[in-house]
């Protein structure tokens, strides 16, 4: 790990120059120049789809650029491969970790690049090697233990000694606050820290601005592929980015009507699921959702939240408790029976559950109802009525492009939830699971789809509301639990909380100690 | 109770054990080269046809050369061009896996019947035309009772337990194991660290074709000395369930395809004795054993043991 | 009609590539593959008995090609199409043979109901064991395939043994044999190719106009997203198998009822396999089905002819496997027809 003397002297650590890339229909960067000092710790901040992500991948030789140019320290470089980039000096630590889940943290961190005695990999060498890194940045983990077995804020720590153990000068963070605790985040803030004061240079990219202001000395802002800001962090705030990053003053608050529940429309009692790896992931959870109402449950990804909707829209095995649904007992009862009943559900995994991509959308909006009138006739389909009602769907919805034998999985992504959030809808339930119903989508549709989820409140349905985005939960919800460790750890009412105090839940402090004053 | 008696008598006969030994000897190879394809994340039913292929190999060129042993090493080059058209159809073309396993088992069948008439003048099977003789070990083979298991067999019993050890070291002590291992999991992840998944991959499917084509040529040169039309006889699919049931670790399989040599032997045995009277047609009854056995515990087993997260799913680069 | 060329394009350019290779092989044994080609086509087509041959030979073809183009657009890979289709012909010949008593108009219909049964218990074994515990079809068909060659050997040699000969079943009543569309010579072709098509009818329907094909759509795509929607995954697993199962099994009894007239030992004879490749040359669609079973009915007939100048009908075998490499890597014809497009 020696830099040479032209690292250590040269004033920019990295330069992307004129960067453009293209892919079928999409300009995703559009000569975008991008100059990093060394030693500093740059925020590249931006919506989705901004081509941050893009950027990112062509300076870690994942993707290469259609034109432009890329200097590390002043050299020009040209990528093939990650493996060019690593040997540039150059770490990523992806959004989506790319790690060998049945592998041992030791093993993912030499992965490509182990020590070997004899023909023998050496497994005592990289061991020590690793842990000595571990302790060097304070990035504690275990070094033993398997990926699948770890936390994730853990997961990220093993990704980022990954990164140093090839000699990373140059460290990319691809959102990584997206899957921690507020404080979580403050302990990935150090860790950044301790790094800068080793030298190191660190791309930060995030859209969470109140994050870039804390850490970054720079912000460079991106929108539809293009650069639209460079700014000085301490001479700039949280208003300016944003307008940077979406072209217009943002509406960060929703017209909300004021709270009127009325009777309990869905139970949940002790509920108790296990996951594929048969591990307790949800943990006692008891709660209930009155008509025209929206409860949100906030949390971090990964504390059994997936595992809860799936128990309870019938898809997973309840192990323990009761859900009750308009008074009936509806433990591990099959879908179709909820959906008859009235509860519908907008999953948080769309490519998984709520879309089958080789269906034309007129398949695609019939799901769940398919068997019915007005769709089906005896034991034939309407394909006449199906189109029609299709038609009728895109336009109330504004799917684009409106055309009905469009393959599901060929719109944007946007649209593709618009077609699922019409479907639900338009089932008239009395009762909605609404799961990170906004992920990836652009602020159009997002205000267009929490249009849609308040629409239904005051329609009296009552809703349940999972989402890792806690701006959503504060502007949704009537009132928010908190899950943790498939546990609840609190209610709060929006209007009566703080961030702090939701965060502090998220990481596992039940209400009672947070405002017993502990703390 | 004498047949009770009879069916005991079965377990405590070495001969019994030693037929087990070669019945699991060809699902131990098998089921190793699904390990080894599997590993790095490459369904290979073409295992099936590797086998057969293996076994027709040996034969013509035992047969061209007098030389038994030149005969396997043909085998083994037989299995691993038929392994790389397995890789090169489903790591390079991101064809299906299992359709593409199923049309080189086909071709394989294809192959061998075609062939037998140019070469050996008669369809079905071919004469007699040498075969790797049993060794002895010396000491062992005086050992009462284990001496009569082991002391005098097959070598290819030896080598397929070689082989096994082998294959656990390689996938488990090496760098390389870690990458096939890695590349299984998340090809991806190991992409970005500089892996060339596509290289690792072809290792571990011609890697299948080498042991599968083993099974093959102990199958002919190895056990009686000539080929029969389809000889694999499914030993393809069940070192696949011996795989499975062995969590895809070779030492697993090998413990599994031992299981089913054993169920295979008592099968035959039963058949063979003389307290259980049955008519001729019958026997062909104790033959499902095997197969009934296979669904059994396949079925019995998968929900409990996990394969290589990303197997059967061809790996493409983005961009 | 650009998508349909495009879905008929690689199908026959593979049946083209595959048919050069083979050319390459029969020319490896010093023989000539034009006079062999052509030798192949007069037997399939050459007079009227051979396209009657031809046309015999296709019909169960054209039912196993169903069987397991069924299974493929249900997300399943039904393998066993020829243990499904031997159990099947079996099963009808156990009952069959005392249906005397019974007119034609019950017999026949019944002896198609206990193969078509048959077949769909067998490979529901197969989709109850995916459903419940996740067991692969193709290990669990392939394997009653296996048991099925040997319960079929011990019951023609035991209980259904007729005693002198090869080891076959005895015959079937004649009120259970399916009538006679035409003859030629020696040549019947019995009205089994009309079920055939009348089955490629059904899978048409009941895959595009009915609820429960869109249900077995939808799972064949994406299991998760039909349970999602209310939609079963086990029961229609299950179903898929059956359906399947029940068309192979029907293969086994036109066989029986039309041709043999008895079960002889070994019935299926590869045609459940062949089942396979027709599927995949015939994209999984009903009617490809039927010309694809056409295809290789005619070089299975053809290639008996071919046999007499001394090139083996296995050549068959190996142009199939070539084709489904193909069809399964469909991208290579894909490569091949897009250098050609460039080129042009």
């Amino acid at each position: 790990m020696n830099e040479t003397a032209s690292q250590v002297r040269h004033e920019y650590a990295v330069e992307m120059l004129e960067i453009t890339k293209k892919f079928p229909g999409v300009l995703a960067n559009d000569r975008v120049t991008i100059r990093i000092k060394n030693g500093e710790i740059h925020a590249i901040v931006g919506e989705n789809g901004a081509g941050k992500s893009t950027l990112m991948n062509q300076l870690y030789g994942l993707y290469h650029p259609d034109s432009g140019e890329i200097k590390i320290f002043g050299e020009k470089k040209t990528f093939v491969g990650p493996r060019d980039a690593i040997k540039a000096g150059i770490g990523m630590v992806h959004q989506h970790f790319m790690l060998v889940n049945t592998l041992t943290a030791t093993e993912n961190v030499v992965l490509g690049n182990e020590p070997v005695k004899g023909l023998n990999f050496d497994l005592k060498h990289s061991r020590q090697v690793v842990k000595e890194l571990s302790e060097r940045y304070g990035l504690y983990i275990d070094i033993d233990a398997k990926i699948e077995d770890m936390p994730v804020g853990m997961q990220q720590r093993v990704e980022i000694i990954k990164t140093l153990y090839r000699g990373a000068q140059i460290i990319i963070l691809d959102e990584p606050t997206a899957v921690l605790t507020p404080q979580e985040v403050e302990e990935l803030f150090v860790i950044m820290r301790n790094l800068q004061k080793d030298g190191k240079t660190i791309l930060f990219i995030s859209h969470k601005l109140n994050e870039v202001m804390e850490i970054s000395e720079k912000i460079t802002v991106m929108r539809g592929g293009k650069v639209t800001a460079e700014l000085i962090t301490k001479d700039t705030n949280e208003r300016e980015i944003a307008r940077a990053m979406v072209g217009r003053d943002v509406v960060l608050k929703l017209d909300k009507a004021p709270h009127k529940p009325k009777d309990v429309v869905f139970e949940v009692k002790d509920l108790q699921v296990r996951d594929n790896r048969r591990l307790e992931v949800v943990n006692g959870v008891s709660l209930t959702v009155r008509r025209g109402e929206v409860v949100g449950i906030a949390g971090v990804a990964g504390n059994g939240q997936t595992e809860f909707i799936e128990a309870i829209t019938g898809l997973r095995k309840v192990e323990r408790g009761h859900i009750i649904f308009q008074g009936k007992d509806v433990t591990s009862a099959h879908p179709r029976l909820l959906r008859e009943m009235g509860m519908t559900h907008i999953a948080e995994d769309r490519f998984k559950y709520a879309l089958i991509k080789p269906f034309p959308a007129y398949y695609n909006v019939l799901l769940g109802r398919h068997y019915k009138p007005p769709f089906a006739k005896g034991a034939f389909l309407d394909h006449k009525e199906i189109k029609r009602y299709t038609a009728e769907l895109m336009e109330e919805f504004d799917v684009r492009p409106r055309i009905i034998e469009h393959l599901g999985g060929n719109f944007s992504g946007g649209n593709q939830q618009k077609l699922v959030v019409g479907r639900e809808i338009k089932a008239n339930p009395k009762f909605m699971v609404v799961a990170q119903p906004t992920r990836g989508l652009d602020v159009g549709a997002i205000e267009f789809i929490h249009r849609q989820v308040l629409r239904m409140r005051e329609q009296d349905v009552g809703i349940l509301l999972i989402s890792m985005e806690l701006e959503e939960i504060f502007s949704l919800s009537d009132r928010i639990l908190v899950m943790y460790e498939g546990k609840i750890m609190g209610e709060v009412r929006p209007e009566e909380t703080t961030i702090e105090e939701v965060g502090l839940m998220m990481a596992g402090k039940k209400l009672e100690e947070i405002r017993g004053g502990k703390l | 109770m004498i047949v009770l008696l009879a069916i005991l008598s079965v377990f405590i006969n070495p001969e019994f054990y030693k037929i087990a030994l070669t019945v699991a000897t060809p699902l131990m190879f098998a089921s190793l080269g699904g390990v080894f394809s599997e590993t790095t994340g490459v369904v290979n039913i073409a295992l099936e046809g590797i086998i057969l292929m293996g076994s027709f190999t040996s034969v013509v060129f035992t047969y061209l050369t007098g030389n038994v042993w030149f005969g396997v090493l043909m085998a083994v080059v037989s299995g691993i061009i038929l392994a790389l058209l397995h890789a090169w159809g489903s790591i390079k073309w991101s064809g299906n896996q299992i359709v593409l396993g199923t049309a080189i088992t086909l071709l394989a069948q294809g192959l061998t019947g075609f062939l037998m008439e140019p070469i050996f003048g008669q369809p079905g099977q071919t004469d007699f035309v040498g075969k790797i003789d049993e060794i002895t070990i010396p000491g062992l083979v005086e050992i009462p009772f284990i001496g009569q298991v082991l002391g005098e067999i097959s070598p290819f019993v030896y080598i397929a337990f070689g082989c096994v050890a082998f294959g656990w070291w390689l996938i488990y002590k090496t760098k390389l194991g870690l990458r096939m291992r890695a590349v299984g999991e998340n090809p991806e992840a190991a992409d970005t660290l500089g892996i060339n998944v596509y290289a690792i991959r072809y290792f571990g499917v011609i890697m299948s074709g080498v042991f599968a084509s083993l099974a093959g040529a102990y199958l002919s040169v190895g056990e009686i000395g000539q080929f029969k039309e389809l000889m694999s006889g499914g030993r393809g699919f069940i070192g696949l369930a011996a795989m499975i049931v062995g969590n895809w670790n070779p030492v697993g399989a090998m413990l599994a395809s031992l299981f089913f040599g054993f169920f295979g032997a008592f099968s035959n045995q039963l058949q063979s004795l003389q307290e259980i009277q049955v008519a001729a047609n019958v026997k062909s009854l104790f033959d499902t054993i095997p197969f009934i056995l296979t669904i059994v515990v396949v079925a019995g087993v998968v929900g409990r043991s996990r394969g290589p997260a990303a197997d059967g799913v061809p790996y493409e680069k983005h961009d | 009609m650009k998508k349909m060329f495009q879905s008929i394009a690689v199908p026959v350019i593979a049946v083209v590539i595959a048919l050069v290779i083979s050319a390459l092989v029969i020319l490896a044994i010093g023989k000539n593959p034009i006079e062999a080609y052509g030798s192949l086509i007069h037997g399939a087509f050459g007079n009227q008995q051979a396209i009657i041959d031809t046309l015999i030979k296709s019909t169960p073809l054209i039912l196993t090609g169903l069987a397991v183009g069924f299974g493929f657009r249900a997300g399943v890979f039904n393998i066993g199409a020829e243990g499904q289709m031997g159990i099947g012909a079996l099963a009808a010949a156990t009952f069959a043979s005392n249906f005397g008593g019974l007119p034609p108009a019950i017999a026949i219909p019944l002896t198609m109901l206990i193969g078509m049964v048959a077949g769909a218990g067998w490979a529901a074994i197969a989709g109850f064991l995916k459903a419940k515990t996740g067991a692969h079809e193709v290990v669990t068909t392939i394997m009653l395939n296996s048991i099925t060659t040997y319960i079929a050997s011990f019951m023609v040699t035991g209980p259904l043994a007729t005693g002198y000969g090869s080891p076959k079943s005895p015959e079937i009543s004649t009120s259970a044999q399916l009538p006679i569309l035409m003859r030629v010579g020696a040549m019947e072709l019995s009205s089994g190719i009309v079920i055939a098509i009348l089955a490629a009818v059904f899978m048409y329907v009941f895959l595009n106009k009915t609820t429960s094909g869109y249900e077995i759509k939808a799972v064949g795509f994406n299991p998760y997203a039909a349970e999602y929607g209310g939609i079963s995954v086990s029961k229609n697993v299950i179903l898929a198998m059956a359906i399947s199962g029940a068309l192979a099994g029907l293969a086994g009894v036109t066989e029986l009822m039309g041709v043999h007239h008895r079960f002889l030992g070994e019935l299926a004879g590869g045609k459940g396999f062949d089942g396979i490749s027709i599927a995949l040359i015939g994209q999984n669609n009903p009617i490809g089905i039927i010309f694809a079973a056409i295809l290789i009915g005619a070089l299975r007939t053809g290639s008996n002819e071919m046999q007499f100048m001394g090139v083996s009908k296995y050549i068959v075998m190996i142009t199939q496997a070539i084709v489904i490499f193909l069809v399964a890597a469909d991208r290579i014809v894909r490569a091949i027809y897009a250098r050609k497009k460039v080129e042009a």
